[in-house]
């Protein structure tokens, strides 16, 4: 069995270190195949093990595979834990990964146009982004199959690094290599809360295995921290590692790198940006679900975090015309849904909606791209307009992932977010109901922002240049070919999963929910099947909310558009203040660079100049220089030249010290 | 394990005579002597490996021991010995200067056999302060060994090194000469003057925080700690790059080291008493040093503070361990602070030299260490720039290199001691990234920023041979630092046993 997971875990490595440091020698193509077989060979063997948890009879698997180090009785292991949790991440992550390897010859085919001629890392850039892309899935397995957290951090900050090289990867463009470096410290505030919730949990468990961690924990229910006048153990830990999550997932107010990280490659916005790595904190707290289910604090802190973002983050993207940027605020959205999933102890919900959304969503990322390349890098929805005619396969793909991210009945985006909705609706932790007006309100906003871009983008008038529009075809298949892959379980996937993973027993040996807390119970006990789940959510007020947000976006960006053509920006015009705040995203960007960026650029002048200059150099330092000058010029005269005067007065000296030595 | 060859004495001296070698050897034959001085560094690096490869890891008793009296008088002996501590330092040493000759192969112009004799002297003087367990001999070892380093600066180094140079050694002498007085007294006191005999000295409190005064200023300065630190960004800015390596990588280990031969078994209770003013400083290093390498404007002082925040880490480790032994409520943690202290030593050694190899790769090059006067560096280097990625993550602590154990474990330990002395140590995550890649930003990434960088030249096979063998280190401790813990473990056990009880 090891080997199978160890073959799972080092098939994309190996693809990677082949295409990175052996890229120029075996070309463009050799790059690819050896990246799409590692990768693939990686997502069978996941399906096969997803098979096995299915119809066969394989039993979850937990083993270390070497010991890292043990220092002062911990053992720090690397190991796997496989379970159904872990099986169904590895097969979305691996799944999602070949597609996007797939899609990333098209994409990525004329790369050389993104870089200056002369430049030497341009050179084979089409091979560093195959190797970059494999080498993240390494690590985004080694994230989701670890057994313990040590190794959780190893791929937590794996996949950070891998982000930070995509987000960067056109490194000549200044926007491009100021996001990824905002990523990477954004994700380090997180990390800093991470990483102290580990260090909790080494000092009160003396150790980091999941299973050991997880069995001691109820022991520590009561335990007391002397910390802000005393804080409940697991709610410190609890929080301390949700801040993890917050960077890693892109939950207010740790958000903000992830609309930026839209400076690099699309394929890597699908893949690292929407379906996987920011989905990690969400895969994490699920895995956590014994410690969380002990801290109610924690839990209601979740949510209302979660609930907070998913509705605020919806909001701006409504005023978004960067395709792409369009799509990154949907996604920290429907991050923030399933956070308040997690929030409201509906684990299973939070990670269904994780696995729909992943489908979902990097198919609309692949489907904006395969437009960003049909237009020759133009991003910017207001010059589209009309590309159903020109690109069917991407138009009909968009259009089902559309209708999956606003929960359209019977779609896979529908099962998983009526789920969350009436999850938190049930919860009775502080700060549900609050959670739950906020989700239900923001259906209606997904499904207007969901629909206004594609209104704007497949519909209307064509609105970019002659050019452009004489160019306009449809992608090659590399790029249609796994838009439509995708496409499929973005409508069954909803349909087939939501019984074994809400009211089933797919995840029950996975994630512990304490009966107290157990709102998809209440549910099962209403779930008479799909039809009776989808017929229910139609009299439910998140299905009416979806419904109305598509039709203002049809009425407005469809029928009023097309006498209009400027009905946006005159809509825009109209909002006045409310637009400019979200224009402005609340400020936070502003405040992070004038605040923190700023202040420790402040702190560090003042530092450096008065600290280590003024007060350490020229007053302690050069300060005692001079005064030992001046002694000296003073001394002087004692040093007559002759050695016995100096043997004498080392002597004396030797004694005196001695003396005062002794006597103390 | 014993050897009837006097291995220790072998290690120190050959570099040694090595370096006498090269140095006669002159440089009418430049290219000869260069040749030699790398086959005496080799052939020092390959003596020093039986010290790993037969060490015995399950006990704590010093190991390849030589001793003969030297100046019986006096009680003085020759007395050498390595355990846990020592012997991975020792290792680091023989390693770090085969890099620091082949890093200066093309470089040095002027009395190139003079540069590499210096080097070679002083590595043999450095891994004598390693093994020495006779207080007079480490003493003349400390003190000799400043005197290479003072010629590489005043001699290879920049226009301002006649400063930097007095400030060096006035600095370090300053805290020498109290740590002299300790040795004397103590030497008397025991009638002996071997280290080990004054672990088991019984010393009074007032005794001992005089003797940990003495041990303080002297090691806090090579560190260095701060308030004392501010002579490594000059000592750097003014040496070669071959010089701020040893420095960066070594000499201030010699610090750290001190601490944990000195300070730690020979003043227990002092240490416990006053271990809240090293942990005020050394947090202090890591926060406050931090913000000040962010400002940096000159390459090698950004890397030279960065140095001094990652050092902050190793006092940490070091004296958490008495806050966690006081505590109550855990009855282990105190093994693992120095353990991370330890490992955060070898690691920077590896990271920091690598770092300062990568600013002479472009020093060499365009004559400049100001950030401003790159940008894009990649765009004309670019297995340069991915060398210096990978080295400027590990210097940030990402998991999978060496930076991250020592950082870790230490927060770990930390945590056990004080909650707020894990949170400010933690600090490092947010600060150490957000300098360090910054300085990524501005010289590696971007578009090519001037004529200058537009006319770069990628590293060669030679520069090439010496960031990958770094490189290889910085992963394979990263990836799996058992071994380096294990052979520390018995030493280390011992010397929290050995610290938990009171001298009193």
């Amino acid at each position: 069995m090891e080997n199978l997971y160890l073959t799972i875990v080092l098939a994309p490595l190996v693809g990677s270190i082949v295409a990175g440091f052996f890229g120029a020698r075996i070309g463009r193509a050799g790059a690819h195949w050896v990246c799409i077989l590692g990768v693939g060979l990686s997502a069978a063997l996941s399906l096969s093990v997803v098979a096995g948890f299915l119809w066969g009879d394989l039993e979850p698997f937990n083993e270390a595979v070497y010991t890292w180090a043990v220092s002062d009785g911990v053992r720090f292991e690397i190991g796997f834990l496989v379970d159904r949790l872990t099986a169904s991440m590895m097969a979305v992550v691996t799944f999602v990964s070949l597609m996007v390897h797939i899609y990333t010859i098209g994409y990525m085919a004329d790369d050389d146009h993104n870089w200056p001629h002369e430049s030497l890392a341009g050179r084979h850039s089409y091979q560093r982004f195959f190797s970059y892309i494999s080498l993240f899935t390494f690590s985004m397995l080694m994230l989701v199959m670890s057994n313990n957290f040590l190794q959780l951090f190893f791929g937590w900050e794996a996949v950070g690094l891998v982000s930070y090289l995509l987000i960067g990867f056109w490194s000549t463009r200044e926007s491009a290599i100021f996001a990824n470096m905002k990523a990477f410290i954004v994700n380090r505030v997180g990390d800093f809360g991470f990483i102290l919730g580990i260090a909790a949990i080494a000092a009160y468990f003396g150790s980091l295995d999941y299973a050991e961690v997880f069995a001691a924990a109820p022991g520590l229910a009561d335990v007391e921290v002397a910390l802000f006048g005393g804080v409940s153990l697991l709610t410190l830990i609890g929080v301390l590692l949700f801040i993890g999550a917050m960077g890693k997932s892109a939950q207010m107010p740790l958000h903000v790198w992830l609309p930026d990280s839209m400076e690099g490659p699309t394929p890597i916005s699908a893949l690292i940006h929407a379906a996987t790595m920011v989905t990690a904190g969400i895969f994490m707290v699920a895995r956590m679900s014994p410690l969380y289910e002990l801290s109610e604090t924690a839990l209601s802190f979740i949510l209302i975090v979660g609930a907070t973002t998913a509705f605020l983050m919806g909001l701006i993207g409504l005023v978004q015309n960067d395709i792409k940027r369009v799509v990154a605020y949907s996604t920290l959205s429907q991050l923030g849904y399933m956070v308040a999933a997690l929030g409201a102890s509906a684990y299973a919900a939070g990670i269904f909606h994780l696995m729909t959304h992943a489908f979902f969503k990097a198919l609309l990322f692949l489907a904006a791209g395969s437009v960003i390349i049909a237009l020759h890098h133009n991003q910017d929805i207001r010059t589209m307009g009309g590309i159903r005619r020109y690109m069917p396969i991407t138009w009909l793909t968009a259009l089902i992932g559309s209708l999956a991210l606003i929960g359209f009945p019977g779609f896979s985006g529908f099962f998983s977010k009526d789920a969350i909705i009436e999850a938190v609706g049930a919860s009775h932790v502080f700060g549900a109901t609050y959670a739950w007006v906020l989700l239900t309100v923001g259906v209606f906003v997904t499904a207007l922002y969901s629909f206004r871009m594609y209104f704007l983008v497949f519909h209307g008038q064509p609105r970019m240049d002659e050019h452009a529009r004489a160019h306009l075809h449809e992608s090659p298949w590399v790029v249609t070919v796994p838009l439509i892959l995708l496409a499929i379980p973005s409508i069954f996937i909803g349909w087939y999963a939501v019984e074994p993973m809400l009211f089933g027993d797919w995840l029950a040996g996975a994630i512990h929910v304490a009966h107290e807390h157990d709102t998809l119970a209440h549910m099962a006990e209403h779930y008479h099947g799909q039809w009776a789940f989808i017929l229910h959510g139609m009299t439910m007020p998140p299905f009416f909310l979806a419904m109305g947000g598509l039709a203002v976006a049809a009425w407005v960006y469809w029928w009023l558009q097309r006498r209009n053509p400027d009905i946006d920006a005159e809509l825009q015009r109209r909002a006045g203040p409310l637009a400019a705040i979200l224009e402005n995203k609340y400020g936070f960007d502003d405040f992070n660079q004038r605040v923190f960026a700023g202040g420790s650029r402040g702190i560090g002048q003042v530092l450096w100049q008065t600290g280590d200059r003024r007060l350490i150099d020229d007053g302690l330092v050069n300060g005692s220089a001079r005064t030992v000058g001046q002694l000296a010029a003073r001394v002087r005269h004692i040093q007559t030249g002759f050695l016995y005067h100096y043997a004498i007065a080392m002597i004396v000296g030797l004694i005196v010290l001695l003396t005062v030595f002794v006597t103390l | 394990m014993q050897f009837d060859v006097p291995l220790l004495t072998l290690v120190i001296w050959l570099p040694i005579l090595g370096g006498v070698a090269v140095l006669a050897s002159g440089d009418q034959a430049a290219e000869l002597s260069k040749r030699l001085a790398l086959a005496v560094a080799v052939a020092a690096f390959a003596l020093s490996l039986p010290l790993w490869l037969a060490f015995d890891s399950s006990t704590a008793q010093m190991q390849f021991v030589e001793r003969a009296p030297w100046i019986p008088g006096f009680g003085v002996e020759y007395h050498l010995g390595v355990d846990g501590i020592s012997m991975p330092l020792i290792l680091l040493t023989t390693f770090t200067t085969i890099f620091v000759i082949l890093a200066g192969w093309e470089v040095i112009k002027q009395r190139p056999s003079h540069y590499m004799a210096a080097f070679l002297i002083m590595e043999g003087l450095m891994i004598g302060v390693f093994s020495a367990l006779d207080a007079v001999l480490f003493y003349v070892f400390w003190e000799a060994m400043l005197i290479p380093m003072f010629i590489i600066i005043g001699v290879w180094g920049g226009p301002n090194r006649i400063y930097a140079t007095i400030k060096f050694f006035l600095y370090t002498f300053f805290g020498s000469v109290f740590m002299l007085i300790a040795l004397i007294y103590m030497g008397f006191k025991a009638d002996s003057f071997s280290i080990l005999a004054f672990h088991t000295l019984p010393l009074g409190m007032t005794e001992q925080i005089l003797i940990f005064i003495a041990f303080l200023l002297a090691f806090a300065v090579k560190v260095p700690m701060w308030p004392v630190h501010t002579w490594l960004p000059d000592a750097h800015v003014e040496a070669p790059t071959g010089g701020s390596v040893i420095l960066a990588a070594i000499m201030l280990k010699i610090g750290g080291y001190g601490f944990l031969r000195f300070s730690l078994p020979i003043t227990p209770d002092a240490s416990s008493q006053l271990d809240w003013l090293i942990i005020a400083m050394s947090l202090i290093a890591v926060v406050y040093i931090a913000f000040v390498a962010l400002v940096q404007q000159d390459m090698k002082k950004l890397i030279a503070y960065s140095s001094i925040a990652h050092m902050g880490f190793v006092t940490l480790g070091f004296f958490i361990a008495f806050a966690i032994i006081q505590r109550a409520d855990f009855d282990s943690g105190a093994v693992m602070g120095i353990q991370g202290g330890m490992v955060q030593m070898i690691s920077h050694g590896f990271i920091s030299g690598a770092l300062f190899l990568c600013v002479g790769v472009l020093y060499d090059r365009l004559h400049s260490r100001q950030i401003a006067d790159y940008g894009g560096v990649v765009n004309t280097m670019p297995v340069f720039g991915a060398l210096m990625v990978f080295f400027a993550m590990a210097n940030a602590g990402l998991p999978g290199t060496s930076g991250f154990v020592g950082e870790f474990l230490v927060i770990l330990a930390s945590f056990k001691a004080d909650f707020w002395f894990a949170f400010l140590a933690a600090t490092t995550l947010i600060l150490g990234a957000a300098y360090t890649l910054w300085l990524v930003k501005r010289v590696v990434f971007g578009p090519v920023g001037n004529e200058g960088v537009a006319g770069l030249t990628d590293i060669n096979l030679r520069e090439r041979i010496v960031l990958g063998g770094l490189a290889a280190a910085v992963l394979i401790v990263g990836l799996w630092p058992a071994p380096l813990l294990e052979v520390m473990d018995a030493t280390v056990q011992g010397l929290v046993q050995h610290i938990a009880m009171s001298k009193l």
